[in-house]
C-alpha cells in the first residue's frame, strides 16, 4: 500500500536524470555493516481494513454514556461549526508561519485568539499556545525563576495533582526547591489553582497581594469556562495565568491533543516561552501579522531560549478561537451559568452521600459515599453512567471519595436519574 | 482583513442555550468578575464567512507543494482524519485510565497505544516506547530527562551534553532546560560530524550527545557507529533526534546504529497534520540502557486484558495522560495501511524525490557539500546574494509562483541556505514545475533582480515590518 504517486516508469526517468542506476544506489553512503538488522513488521492493509479494524477498537471504549467525569477535562459541548471550520484543510495541513505573506489565516487568528485569551482572563498578553495545561505548569514555573532569579517554588493543596507530579518529573534536574504550602517568602512563584482540583473556589487577592510584598509571583492554573462567571486573573493580581484549554471547543481526544493556555502582565512579555503573533504593516500600509519577539525562542537563541518548545497547540488553539467566537460575550456567561446551577441542583439531591467542600464550587465538587468510590462507579458504567473521577486513585481522597463533574449538557432529567442511580448503588 | 472584534454587533448571537431547566444558582459578587468577558458578537454565518475567508489566506499541503527542508510536509491521509473522528476515540475521557474500575472500558485505547508503541519500535530497533511526548521537542527534553535519571542512578556526575553546531535549535534548548551544559562541537567542512571533533570535546563530565541522522544537511553520518562506541566506552549515552527519519526507514534503525534513546515526530515521518504549527507528537524510543527509566503509567498486556503500570525507577508522568494520543490513531492508521513494504517506500522515494531535484538545480544553485543528499538538499543563495538577490527573496519569489518556500537560513552551518525536502508523496510533475520556477527566478538574479526583492506581489500582503512589530508590541486587541 502506498501514497507515492510515481510510477515504475517514472521512478526510472528520474533515476536516469539523476545518473544512477537504481534506487538503491542513491542509499550508497549508508555503509552496508550499518544496514537494518530487523524489518519485522506486518504487510500494509487497505483503507477498508484499516477503517474496519479502528471502528473495533473504538467500539471497545465506552461510548453513550452520561458523564460526570472531570478532574481536569470536561465534556462541553462542541457546536458543529468548530469541527466544520476547524477541519479545513487550509488550516490544519499549514505548517508554523514562517513564511508571514502566505499564512496571514494561521497569523490572524493567532492575534484574534491571543486577544479573546486577553479580553478572558483581564491580563495584557498571551502567547500563542503551550501544548497543554500540565506542561504549562512547567512553563509558568521556569518563567517565574527566570524573572526572579529564585529557585523556591510553592505549590499550593488547590493544584491538580497530576500537573503537580508532571513539574517533579520535568524539574528532576535542575537545581530547583519544590515545596508544598502558599508562604511567598523567598520564593520565585506561588502556583494556585482556580477552582481547585476539588472544585472550591477561592480568592487569592490577599494571597497575591502577599506574594508582590515579598517578590514572589502568583501562577494560577484557571478553568476558562469559569471566567464566565469568575473574577478574572487580572482582577486577582495574578502574574502568569497559565489553564488547559480541552474544555473550549476540543474533544476529550483520551487525553490529547489538547491546549496550554498562558498569558501574563505587560512588564513580563519578553519572559514568556512560545510564539506569539502581532500586528504590523507592509510597506503599502496594509496590516499584516508577524510572529514576533522570536529572540526568546529556540530556533535563534540555542541553549539559551526561554524554552525548547517550538510548536503550539495551533489547531486546538483554532477550536478554542471559534468556540469562543460563536459563544461570544454572553453565551460564554450563560455556559458557565448553566454549569454552576446544574451542579447546584445536583450536590442537593445528593443527601444520601457527604458534600466534602465547604465553600462554594463552580461545577465540580467532591462526596464521600457510603461506599467504596471504585465500586460504586464500576457499577453505574452498565447504568450509563461515568459517575465522576474516585479520588483515592489518584491519591486525592478516601476509598470512598468522588469526585463529580457537571456540564451544561446535563439535563435535569439525566441528574435525577444519575442521583437515582448513585443512591441505588450505595444501598 | 477585518478582525472578528471589527465586526461584532452588540447583542448578536451565535449560539442559544435551552432555557435553564434547573433553579438559577448565585455565588457571592465578591467572586465574580465584574465584567463579561468582551468576546465578538457575531451571528454563526458571520463566524462561518470569518473563518473560512482567513483560510483562504493559507497555503496548506492540499493546495500547494511546501518543500520545507527539515519539515517534512507530506501528504496528510485522509483516512486519517476519518478514523480520529471515530467517537470512541474523539470523546473518550482519559480519567477512564486513572481507575482500574474503568478500565475495562477504555481496552480499545490501550490496545492502539500498545500496538503503536510496538511499531514504532520496531521501526527504529528500540526496546520500548512511550507515546507520552506531546512534541518533537518534548520528546527531547524526555529523552535528556531519561539520560539525567541513568546517570543519577548511577552516582554520576556527567552534566554536559555534546550537539554538533549543525543541530536543531530544539537540542541545545531541550538539553538546558533539562539541567544540562550545552557543548557544540563544529561540523567538519564536508557538512558530516568527524569522530576527532567528538573525541577532541571528550571528558568525564559528558553525560553523552545528541545527532541526527540523515543530519540536518541532508548528510547520513558516515562516523555515527564510532562516535556511538565512544560514547558507551565513556559510559555516556547516544540521543538520536529522529526529525529525519523519513529518510532511512527500512534501510537503517537507530537502535542498530547505537542509539540509546529518540524521539520520532508523528507529524513528519508518519504524516499526522502539522496543523498550522501543532499539534505534533514526539514519542521516545529507548534502548535496554534506558528502558527502566521510561515515563508512566504504561500500557502493559495483563492476564485480563490490557492495564496500567509503573516501573520502579520511572522518571514519572511527562504528560497528564498518554500524549497526543489522536496523533498516535492518526499514525497508526498509516503505518497499517502502507506496512512493511509502503513504510519502506516511503523513504526510497523520499531520497529519491530530493535526488531528482538537486540534479535539476546543482547548475544552477551551489550546493552547499559535495557527499551525496538523502531526502533532503541544501543550497547555498551566496552567489545571488552577492548579485543583491538573497535567499530571503527567492523565497517570497517562489510564493508568487504557487510554492510555499524552502527553509531558509537553517542550518545555521550554511551561509544563505536553502533547504529543499520534497517528500515522497509528491509527484514528478510537481517536482518538475518546482524546478522550472527555480531556474526562472535564477535567471530573473541577472535580469530583473529588483522584481524578486520586491517580491510577493499576489500575496494578501507584501514583505510585513518585522521591526515595526517587535517594537510596537501590538498581539492582543
Amino acid at each position: 500500500m502506498t501514497w507515492v504517486p510515481s510510477t515504475a516508469a517514472e521512478r526510472d526517468a528520474m533515476l536516469s536524470v539523476i545518473g544512477v542506476q537504481t534506487i538503491d544506489d542513491l542509499f550508497a553512503s549508508v555503509p552496508a555493516e550499518l544496514r537494518a538488522k530487523s524489518w519485522a513488521l506486518p504487510a500494509g492493509i487497505s483503507e477498508m481494513a484499516v477503517r474496519a479494524r479502528l471502528e473495533k477498537w473504538a467500539a471497545r471504549n465506552a461510548g453513550g454514556v452520561t458523564s460526570f467525569l472531570g478532574g481536569g477535562a470536561y465534556d462541553h459541548f462542541i457546536p458543529a461549526a468548530v469541527d466544520a471550520l476547524t477541519s479545513r484543510s487550509e488550516f490544519y495541513t499549514a505548517y508554523t508561519p514562517y513564511q508571514p505573506e502566505c499564512s496571514q489565516g494561521t497569523l490572524q487568528s493567532i492575534y484574534e485568539y491571543q486577544s479573546a485569551i486577553c479580553r478572558l482572563t483581564g491580563l495584557d498578553y498571551a502567547n500563542a499556545s503551550l501544548y497543554d495545561g500540565g506542561t504549562a505548569v512547567f512553563e509558568a514555573t521556569t518563567m517565574a525563576v527566570r524573572l526572579t532569579r529564585r529557585t523556591r517554588i510553592v505549590c499550593h493543596a488547590s493544584l491538580n495533582p497530576i500537573y503537580r507530579s508532571m513539574l517533579e518529573t520535568h524539574v528532576a534536574n535542575l537545581d530547583l526547591e519544590l515545596v508544598d504550602g502558599e508562604s511567598p517568602e523567598g520564593a520565585a512563584c506561588v502556583i494556585v489553582q482556580n477552582p481547585g482540583f476539588l472544585g472550591d473556589i477561592e480568592d487569592f487577592t490577599a494571597l497575591a497581594e502577599r506574594c508582590h510584598e515579598e517578590g514572589a509571583l502568583l501562577v494560577m492554573s484557571f478553568y476558562p469556562i469559569s471566567l464566565g462567571l469568575l473574577k478574572t486573573p487580572g482582577e486577582i493580581g495574578v502574574d502568569i495565568a497559565i489553564a488547559e484549554g480541552q474544555c473550549l471547543g476540543v474533544p476529550l481526544n483520551f487525553g490529547g491533543p489538547w491546549l496550554g493556555i498562558m498569558a501574563t502582565r505587560k512588564e513580563h512579555v519578553r519572559k514568556m516561552p512560545g510564539r506569539i503573533a502581532a500586528a504590523t504593516e507592509d510597506a503599502q500600509g496594509r496590516r499584516g501579522f508577524v510572529l514576533t519577539l522570536q529572540a526568546r525562542e529556540q530556533h535563534i537563541r540555542r541553549e539559551k531560549a526561554m524554552s525548547n518548545i517550538c510548536s503550539n497547540e495551533a489547531l486546538c488553539a483554532l477550536r478554542a478561537l471559534v468556540y469562543l467566537t460563536l459563544l461570544g460575550k454572553e453565551g460564554l456567561r450563560d455556559v458557565a451559568r448553566h454549569c454552576h446551577s446544574k451542579a447546584e441542583y445536583l450536590k442537593k439531591r445528593l443527601s444520601f452521600a457527604q458534600i466534602l467542600n465547604h465553600g462554594p464550587t463552580f461545577n465540580e465538587f467532591a462526596v464521600r459515599l457510603p461506599r467504596n468510590a471504585e465500586e460504586a462507579a464500576d457499577a453505574l458504567v452498565s447504568r450509563g453512567f461515568l459517575a465522576g473521577l474516585p479520588l483515592a486513585s489518584l491519591g486525592a481522597g478516601e476509598p470512598n471519595d468522588l469526585l463529580i463533574a457537571v456540564t451544561e449538557r446535563r439535563t435535569r432529567e439525566e441528574l435525577d436519574a444519575f442521583a437515582h442511580a448513585l443512591e441505588e448503588v450505595c444501598n | 482583513m477585518q478582525l472578528s472584534y471589527e465586526k461584532s454587533v452588540p447583542g448578536r448571537r451565535a449560539i442559544a442555550l435551552d432555557p435553564l431547566d434547573v433553579p438559577e444558582a448565585v455565588l457571592p459578587a465578591a467572586l465574580c468578575r465584574k465584567e463579561p468577558a468582551a468576546l465578538p458578537e457575531l451571528g454563526e454565518l458571520d463566524v462561518v464567512r470569518h473563518f473560512t475567508r482567513l483560510s483562504k489566506l493559507n497555503f496548506g499541503i492540499d493546495s500547494h507543494f511546501y518543500p520545507l527542508g527539515s519539515c517534512t510536509m507530506k501528504y496528510n491521509p485522509k483516512l486519517a482524519e476519518a478514523v480520529a473522528a471515530l467517537s470512541g476515540f474523539a470523546h473518550l475521557h482519559p480519567h477512564l485510565s486513572t481507575s482500574p474500575a474503568f478500565w475495562k472500558h477504555c481496552q480499545g485505547a490501550f490496545e492502539l497505544i500498545h500496538e503503536t508503541e510496538q511499531w514504532l519500535a520496531e521501526i527504529a530497533g528500540m526496546k520500548d516506547v512511550t507515546l507520552q511526548p506531546i512534541a518533537g521537542a518534548h520528546g527531547e527534553l524526555t529523552g535528556t530527562l531519561l539520560m539525567a535519571a541513568y546517570h543519577r542512578d548511577r552516582g554520576s556526575k556527567k552534566d554536559t551534553i555534546l550537539i554538533p553546531d549543525s543541530a536543531h535549535g530544539t537540542n541545545p534548548a531541550s538539553a538546558a532546560i533539562a539541567g544540562f551544559k550545552v557543548l557544540e562541537i563544529p561540523s567538519h567542512e564536508d557538512g558530516t560530524l568527524r569522530l576527532d571533533s567528538v573525541k577532541a570535546a571528550m571528558n568525564d563530565s559528558v553525560a553523552g550527545i545528541m545527532m541526527t541522522c540523515p543530519n540536518t544537511h541532508g548528510l547520513f553520518e558516515p562516523a555515527v557507529a564510532e562516535i556511538a562506541d565512544l560514547m558507551h566506552a565513556n559510559d555516556a549515552l547516544v540521543y538520536y533526534d529522529g526529525a529525519n527519519l523519513n529518510a532511512i526507514m527500512g534501510i537503517a534503525r537507530p537502535g542498530d546504529l547505537g542509539f540509546d534513546v529518540m524521539h520520532y515526530n508523528l507529524h513528519k515521518t508518519f504524516a499526522t497534520p502539522h496543523g498550522m504549527g501543532g499539534p505534533g507528537s514526539g514519542p521516545v524510543g529507548v534502548g535496554e540502557r534506558l528502558a527502566p527509566y521510561l515515563p508512566g503509567p504504561r500500557v502493559v498486556k495483563g492476564e485480563d486484558g490490557f492495564e496500567l503500570r509503573n516501573l520502579e525507577k520511572s522518571i514519572g508522568r511527562v504528560a497528564a495522560f498518554f500524549g497526543n494520543f489522536m496523533m498516535a490513531v492518526r499514525a497508526y492508521a498509516y503505518m497499517s495501511h502502507l506496512g512493511k513494504d509502503g513504510l519502506r517506500q516511503a523513504s526510497e522515494n523520499a531520497v529519491l524525490n530530493a535526488n531528482y531535484i538537486f540534479a535539476q538545480l546543482k547548475h544552477v544553485y551551489e550546493p552547499a557539500f559535495d557527499l551525496p543528499f538523502m531526502h533532503e538538499c541544501v543550497f547555498t543563495a551566496v552567489p545571488q546574494a552577492k548579485k543583491g538577490v538573497r535567499a530571503l527573496d527567492i523565497a517570497k519569489a517562489l510564493l508568487d509562483r504557487g510554492f510555499h518556500a524552502p527553509t531558509v537560513y537553517f542550518p545555521l552551518t550554511v551561509k544563505e541556505s536553502l533547504m529543499i525536502e520534497p517528500t515522497e508523496t509528491e509527484s514528478r510533475e510537481t517536482m518538475d514545475e518546482f524546478c522550472d520556477a527555480m531556474l526562472e527566478i535564477a535567471e530573473a538574479v541577472d535580469s530583473d533582480p529588483e522584481s524578486l526583492r520586491e517580491a510577493p506581489k499576489t500575496m494578501p500582503v507584501g514583505r510585513l515590518d518585522e521591526v515595526r512589530a517587535a517594537r510596537q508590541l501590538n498581539c492582543a486587541c
